[in-house]
């Protein structure tokens, strides 16, 4: 199969050796579970428990809401001890509705559906099994899955990427689990596949991954229609856009969806969750987790029940070794600072990494060089170095006219500049800026059309009343004569 | 003689443009201002008279007159500010702003005896209830002026900011401090 290239990216130093080496283990049942209600894009999950009820393994705990929404389920069997606020996993550390689960060590599933041949179920009953199993994209975005499926129905999908780059440096999740679970992760691609109805299935691999690559051969080699395609290591080759280019040469207009040019693409760990809720009827309730980093004594892969308080996970891996610099969650390009230990690990949380200073590279800022290396290593062919100047004067309108939304954060600006700015964080905020802009025009918008209903409702009660009044004197003139 | 016809021709010129730019007033000539248009455009329209004018069409010739600064209105907040600005070429110093953001009603339920006020006084029907019964404030609806808090007799609604949520929360700017 022919590869194309994409623009720009980096090659960051991989630093996978360190867990890709051991094979996943399994964490002990914590002594608590904090499962938040919102793990994904769009509604929170509705609570169907209360506090005090005894839940079963992969009973539902939430129903989702609204049409972009996922159901949670109890990752183990338990009492449900509390339904509040406890900390997000995400960098601002605000409290998120939360149900806290004090598990009975019995492990005791619930009466899961039965096991059917899956490839006998209709496109929407798969849909139908994803969504009830509460499966969101598992590479970090955390999109229901399910939506991603329906989106079918509305675009033809003629390509099914599954996506194994795994391009962000410490994280080995993807590699390990290709490794020892090929044949699921296999038949979870063929299932997304028949549900979209896509005609051709491309499996890729960044080339730092040799064993996965071999396993994942050997177990789509009984399947035609599945290509396994070995594609170049290059910072990020994972992000969605960039694979969809480097696999078909077709590039997602700006704005669009992949669905909207026939491309649909999930991630690897994505793939094995469909195959255990479309075969055996399982929810999604543990994942896989790389637990690695500089300051972290045992680094290696972790499956891990959701909702598992982020020091739980490190104390099993040995603890640190230093106090780290920074603790992240996801990769160290785009994941995103751990606010507490506390916060649980989460449907989208791929990694737990560790940094120390070394590790960091925390340099003081300088004047910008004007050297254009950001240019060169933008995947989307922004000019980082000019809409960082724009940002910085609160020109945010004109950094939107720039492509500003177009920015992926994918922070390869931020690597290679020799100057330290702290380009990705000021897009960060960029877009966040812009995010409440348009929110604020949308309510000055609404409140424009309340305003002028309230005007016209005045407006027609005063001429009904107008209306009225000269009926009156006329009527008893009536009467009396 | 060729001084004569000059004088005669340039005369004649600017008596027809004259007369051409006089009837383009007439015909094409703008009956308001297409500034306080522009303004008046820019504010919510709500007229909920928070900047002290009775609405926001008086409100909009006041900031193209110079009489009001761009930050008047209070529930366009800052983006409703900096438009205004641009619209008139102003440097718009942030620092003048209340720096408190959007606002909410709320009814204390302990408070509120139904009479109906406060839905009467909304300029955006964001109040929903009936007489002797609760009232409740639409978030979605309310621009936060405090129209409903100064009428209602009881003293039985506050303003409060809209609390920070996963929803909405934003990065802050590098190099300012935390939001």
């Amino acid at each position: 199969m022919k590869i194309f290239r994409f623009r720009g990216g980096i090659h960051p130093e991989g630093n996978k050796d360190p867990t890709a080496c051991h094979p996943i283990a399994r964490l002990p049942l914590p002594q608590r579970l904090y499962i938040p209600l919102q793990q994904h894009i769009g509604e929170p999950a509705a609570p169907e428990v209360e506090v005090g009820d005894h839940v079963l393994k992969g009973q539902r705990l939430a129903r989702h809401q609204g049409s972009v929404s996922a159901p949670v389920h109890a990752p183990t069997s338990g009492r449900v001890i509390a339904i509040g606020d406890h900390m997000a996993p995400h960098p601002s550390g605000l409290p998120v509705q939360t149900i806290t689960l004090e598990p009975d060590g019995e492990e005791r599933w619930i009466e899961t559906e039965p096991a059917v041949d899956p490839f006998a179920l209709t496109r929407a009953e798969v849909s139908a099994r994803v969504r009830d199993a509460g499966i969101v994209g598992l590479g970090g975005a955390a999109f229901p899955a399910a939506v991603k499926l329906d989106a079918g129905n509305r675009h033809p999908i003629d390509t099914l990427i599954l996506n194994g780059g795994e391009c962000e440096p410490y994280l080995t999740c993807d590699d390990r689990l290709m490794r020892e679970g090929a044949g699921y992760v296999v038949e979870g691609v063929r299932l997304i596949a028949n549900g979209l109805g896509a005609k051709r299935t491309v499996i890729a691999i960044e080339d730092n991954k040799p064993e996965a690559l071999e396993a994942m051969r050997a177990a789509a080699a009984a399947h035609p229609g599945i290509h396994v395609l070995r594609v170049p290591s290059r910072y990020p080759m994972g992000s969605e856009k960039q694979l969809v280019t480097t696999v078909t040469g077709r590039e997602i207009p700006a704005g669009k969806l992949s669905a909207e040019i026939g491309v649909s693409v999930h991630n690897v760990g994505t793939a094995l969750a469909v195959c255990r809720a479309v075969r055996f009827g399982k929810p999604l309730v543990s994942r896989v987790v790389t637990v690695g980093g500089g300051a972290i004594r045992n680094p290696r892969n972790v499956v891990v029940p959701i909702g598992t308080p982020a020091g739980d996970l490190i104390d099993f891996c040995g603890g640190f070794t230093e106090p780290p610099t920074r603790v992240l969650m996801g990769g160290p390009m785009m994941g995103q600072v751990l606010p507490g230990l506390e916060a649980p690990v989460v449907k989208g949380t791929s990694g737990i990494i560790a940094l120390t200073a070394a590790e960091a590279h925390a340099a003081s800022e300088r004047a910008c060089l004007h050297c254009g290396r950001c240019v060169d290593v933008c995947p989307v062919g922004l000019v980082p170095l000019e809409l960082a100047a724009r940002v910085r004067a609160g020109r945010i309108d004109d950094a939107a006219e720039l492509g500003m939304g177009d920015c992926l954060s994918c922070g390869c600006c931020a690597y290679v500049c020799p100057a330290h700015l702290p380009l990705a964080h000021l897009f960060n905020y960029a877009k966040g800026e812009i995010a409440a802009r348009r929110e604020a025009q949308r309510k000055a918008e609404e409140t424009r059309k309340l305003a002028e209903a309230r005007r016209l409702r005045l407006a027609a009660e005063a001429a009904a009343k107008a209306a009225r009044r000269p009926a009156r004197p006329a009527e008893t003139v009536e009467t009396e004569s | 003689m060729t001084m004569i016809l000059s004088v005669v021709a340039v005369a004649a010129l600017g008596l027809a443009l004259g007369w051409l730019l006089g009837l383009a007033s007439q015909w094409l000539g703008a009956t308001t201002d297409p500034v306080v248009e522009r303004i008046a455009e820019a504010l919510p329209g709500s007229q909920c008279g928070q900047c002290g004018f009775a609405g926001c069409a008086q409100a909009a010739a006041a900031v193209a007159a110079g009489d009001a600064p761009v930050t008047l209105c209070p529930p366009g907040g800052r983006a409703v500010a900096e438009k205004l600005a641009q619209i008139l070429g102003a440097t718009f110093d942030p620092g003048n702003l209340p720096d408190r953001g959007p606002l909410l009603a709320r009814v204390r339920t302990d408070a509120c005896i139904g009479c109906s006020r406060c839905i009467k006084s909304c300029p955006t029907d964001a109040i929903l209830g009936a007489t002797k019964q609760l009232h409740v404030v639409l978030e979605e609806a309310c621009i936060g002026c405090g129209a409903c808090a100064e009428v209602c007799p009881t003293g039985g609604i506050d303003l409060e900011g809209i609390p920070v949520t996963l929803r909405n929360w934003r990065w802050h700017k590098p190099g300012v401090g935390h939001a």
